[in-house]
């Protein structure tokens, strides 16, 4: 048993670092750590940037463009851009339908797509869920018919992120109503730019353009842009998901909103005293990191396993589960942390160029919205409930 | 032992439950937060026209003489009708605050012009740093010929700048943290020297941070005793932490109903999803949060009365603590069991919840009413002067 880095990894963590002090611009890093408002060139300049050194898809195999590093160096490079405030990378290409494409698609498809995925020139969606199809994806009704050399797409898809930017949607249609639901669904890859496509804000509680409705109407799409065999689109969906949850613990950047939170409770008064001498404060924080200590050695432990060669199975949800968790609590004490100055709702503020004045500390400002939008991080990606299912049926047989 | 509403409360009930029906759908809400000034001046008249203004005003000066439980009466139906009319500054506080303290004169002037929906005002009593600490007064009053020229700013005031006359607390002796020393005043903000910044606050109210520089207010803008105002400010506060827990329950009664709606209604795998025993049970515990605190908002509205101050503090202070630790339980189920549907600004789910979370910051979160709960005995419990004592032979 050794909880340390090998020499080798240690001294690769510190190229690591050395490299994104360098190239991370601080414009982006300071949205990133202070909650502003990123938009899309934020995202595109640091993927860009990953993309010249190579770093871009450490995941994916050499042969495509990766990498194919084993975990616990994926698991540094992770943890420096997080700490360092580096923006998330867009999952949708990277993560999701770029390990679907080189595992199950067409010699076409790889050489068409996965270049433009590791190069950013592509935006990526995500066509899963639908107004009646959430947690029961299996139930999706957006029609796929073949005719000739396309297929005729009509439906409607929903919370569809970032779908406002998005060049390209990965869709999941049913091509067949008969024998069971899951058989009859297909993996689709739809240019969002083809006639008959709409798409519609949903405004979320926050006050965010986050998500989108996306509509169909008879959307021609070339046979071509099948990916694998017709009605095997589940169990494609079903290979992305796992590769979806191991990140999605969130261990980094947690970190570095820990960090932000302490130094909030030590700015703020309280009585006359900085808040996080607070007793009663104090130990909220205190619970939340252990909790987190905890969450980092549950993720390590999977890794090594993952790097011995076992492929992420359920346990991939107990990370989710205590990822989100963790996550919506380090909001929630933020939140708390400002008390009154979590009030004003002034977006315009969020930004790095303010001139006014302000209303109340700079950091208070994005924080109760950032409260409200973390609510869906236990809704999304397979809702925790769900995920509680999958624990209690896929690990311990109930 | 009754815990029944007496004939009149009962008809304070209806009325205004029927009154919101009528003038506050969840669309015309809508309106009055997008509108300029941010709260509806029709609904203001509507609500001066059946006697609601003057629900904590004493009889004798034409109110409805009510106390704790009306308060809490109506502050139900307007968390259930998510209500951002100015009706806590103006009714709750300030009408309350002038009620105990002011002299004859103030109460004969401002109370009508309260009552006939006239007036506006807006209670400044916190500070840029202060966090909820009513003694951290920094503000200073000092005299000057007969006039008091004030100094200071005060944070996150609530509808402070639709108000057409400030409650401002100012130091005109000691330290901040002080308990002595703090006083109250009446500020005109169109008086030179009141700057005012308004701005939305997340759950559709507004809110303003007033700045006072050098402002000059006459010597009858004093309300109480000079230097012995932290008595009633704890209690018109205490009355605000009462109403602001009533209000939470009708918004919880609120979202629990749509809840429960949804749980019935929303189909996934063939069934309502109500029919997963693993949110039929999280649904029972949000019902149980939300009796806890009703009970408890009953409770508070009851001692908020109370003539010793213990009692009332440790009432008021558990009751905002429960409600904190419910109202946020209640709300972050409400979203997670809408799913996708409760993260939209489009359902009213949202909304409710982010009233909640204001709720807990306004006058105190529930770890501050903790704390307040558990020290209530050792605070120092002044009583509160009436009087102004030998006002005239100090100039
Ligand atoms: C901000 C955001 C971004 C999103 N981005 C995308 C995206 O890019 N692409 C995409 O395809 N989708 C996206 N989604 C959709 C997301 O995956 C769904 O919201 C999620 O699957 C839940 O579905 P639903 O919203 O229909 O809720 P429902 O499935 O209706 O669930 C409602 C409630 O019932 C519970 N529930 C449902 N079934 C069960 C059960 N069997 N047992 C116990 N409890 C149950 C749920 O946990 C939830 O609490 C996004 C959602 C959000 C909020
Ligand atoms: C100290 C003590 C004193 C008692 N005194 C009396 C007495 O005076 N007279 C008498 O008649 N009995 C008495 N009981 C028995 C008591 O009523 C039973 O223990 C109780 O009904 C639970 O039954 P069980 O022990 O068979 O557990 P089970 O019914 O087998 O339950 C095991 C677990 O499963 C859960 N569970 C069961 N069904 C469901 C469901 N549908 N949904 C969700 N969860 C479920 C239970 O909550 C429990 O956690 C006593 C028990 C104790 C421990």
């Amino acid at each position: 048993m050794d909880l340390n880095y090998t020499p080798e990894q240690l001294a690769f963590r510190d190229e690591v670092r050395a490299f994104v002090r360098a190239s991370l611009p601080h414009e982006v890093s300071r949205k990133v750590i202070e909650h502003k408002h990123l938009d899309k060139a934020d995202y595109l300049t640091w993927q860009r940037i990953l993309f010249e050194k190579g770093w871009i898809a450490p995941h994916w195999p050499v042969e495509f463009g990766g990498c194919g590093w084993d975990a616990v160096r994926r698991h540094i490079l992770e943890e420096e851009c997080a700490a360092a405030g580096a923006p998330p990378l867009i999952s949708f290409g990277l993560h999701m339908v770029g390990p679907v494409i080189y595992t199950f698609g067409s010699p076409e498809q790889k050489a068409r797509y996965l270049p433009r995925i590791l190069s950013s020139e592509d935006w990526w969606c995500q066509g899963y869920s639908e107004p009646g199809s959430g947690s029961d994806l299996a139930s999706l009704q957006t029609r796929a018919v073949r005719e000739g050399d396309h297929y005729v797409v009509n439906g409607q898809k929903t919370w569809t992120t970032l779908a406002q930017h998005a060049d390209m949607i990965f869709c999941l249609v049913r091509t067949s109503t008969t024998g069971k639901k899951q058989e009859g669904i297909s993996f689709l890859l739809i240019d969002m730019h083809s006639p008959g496509i709409t798409v519609r804000p949903i405004i979320t509680l926050d006050g965010a353009h986050e998500v989108n409705e996306v509509w169909f109407e008879d959307v021609k799409v070339p046979v071509e842009n099948l990916v694998g065999e017709e009605g095997r689109g589940w169990t494609y969906a079903k290979f992305l998901l796992s590769h979806e949850r191991t990140n999605i613990a969130g261990v980094s950047r947690s970190k570095r909103e820990l960090a932000f939170l302490k130094a909030i409770a030590a700015k703020e008064s309280d009585g006359g005293r900085p808040l996080i001498d607070n007793v009663r404060f104090r130990d909220k924080i205190s619970r939340v990191e252990i909790d987190l200590m905890a969450l980092e050695i549950t993720v390590l432990r999977v890794l090594a396993a993952e790097s011995a060669g076992k492929a992420p199975g359920p346990e991939a949800s107990i990370l989710k589960i205590k990822g989100t968790e963790i996550q919506q609590a380090l909001s929630e004490l933020m939140m708390e942390a400002v008390g009154p100055y979590a009030l004003p709702y002034l977006p315009a503020q969020w930004s790095n160029h303010w001139l006014g004045e302000r209303v109340g500390p700079e950091y208070a400002g994005p924080l109760a919205a950032r409260y409200f939008n973390m609510r869906k991080v236990t809704i999304y990606g397979g809702s925790n409930e769900i995920q509680r299912n999958i624990i209690s049926q896929a690990i311990l047989g109930l | 032992m009754d815990f029944d509403y007496t004939e009149e409360q009962q008809m304070l009930q209806d009325a205004i439950g029927r009154f919101l029906e009528k003038n506050y759908t969840f669309e015309q809400r809508r309106e009055i937060v997008a509108s300029r000034i941010g709260y509806s001046p029709t609904v203001w008249e509507g609500m001066a026209a059946l006697g609601l203004l003057g629900v904590p005003v004493a009889a004798d000066a034409g109110g409805f003489g009510g106390g704790g439980v009306e308060t809490m009466i109506v502050m139900e139906a307007l968390g259930r009708h998510l209500s951002v009319e100015p009706y806590l500054g103006t009714v709750v506080m300030a009408a309350s605050c002038v009620g105990a303290v002011g002299t004859k004169d103030q109460k004969d002037y401002l109370l009508p012009l309260i009552m006939d929906g006239s007036m506006r005002l807006a209670c400044a009593f916190n500070e840029p740093g202060g966090r909820y600490d009513l003694n951290h007064v920094q503000t200073t009053a000092r005299q000057d010929g007969g006039f008091w020229i004030l100094n200071g700013a005060k944070s996150v005031v609530l509808h402070g700048a639709v108000a057409d006359l400030l409650i401002v607390s100012a130091r005109t002796s000691g330290e901040p943290g002080d308990r002595e020393g703090i006083s109250l005043f009446f500020v005109n903000p169109g008086e030179d020297g009141v700057g005012g910044r308004e701005y939305p606050t997340y759950d559709g109210m507004r809110a303003a941070e007033i700045t006072l520089d050098n402002v000059q207010v006459s010597h009858d803008s004093l309300i109480g005793v000079d230097g012995h105002a932290l008595p009633v400010i704890e209690l018109t506060v205490d009355r605000a932490i009462a109403a602001l827990c009533a209000e939470a329950v009708g918004v919880m009664e609120a979202l629990n109903a749509a809840t429960l709606e949804y749980l019935k209604t929303r189909k996934q795998f063939g069934v309502p999803i109500g029919r997963f025993q693993t949110l039929q049970h999280r649904m029972v515990d949000m019902v149980m949060h939300c009796e806890q605190a009703k009970s408890m908002a009953l409770l508070a509205a009851v001692k908020v009365d109370d003539p010793d101050v213990v009692e009332r503090r440790r009432a008021v202070s558990a009751a905002k603590e429960l409600i904190g630790r419910s109202g946020r339980f209640v709300g972050q189920q409400a979203i997670q069991l809408h799913g996708g549907m409760g993260m939209t600004d489009e359902l009213a789910v949202g909304h409710f919840v982010k009233r909640l979370a204001a709720i807990d910051t306004q006058y105190g979160d529930a770890d501050h009413h903790l704390d307040r709960f558990a020290t209530a005995a050792q605070t120092p419990a002044e009583p509160i002067l009436a009087k102004p004592r030998s006002r005239w032979k100090q100039l």
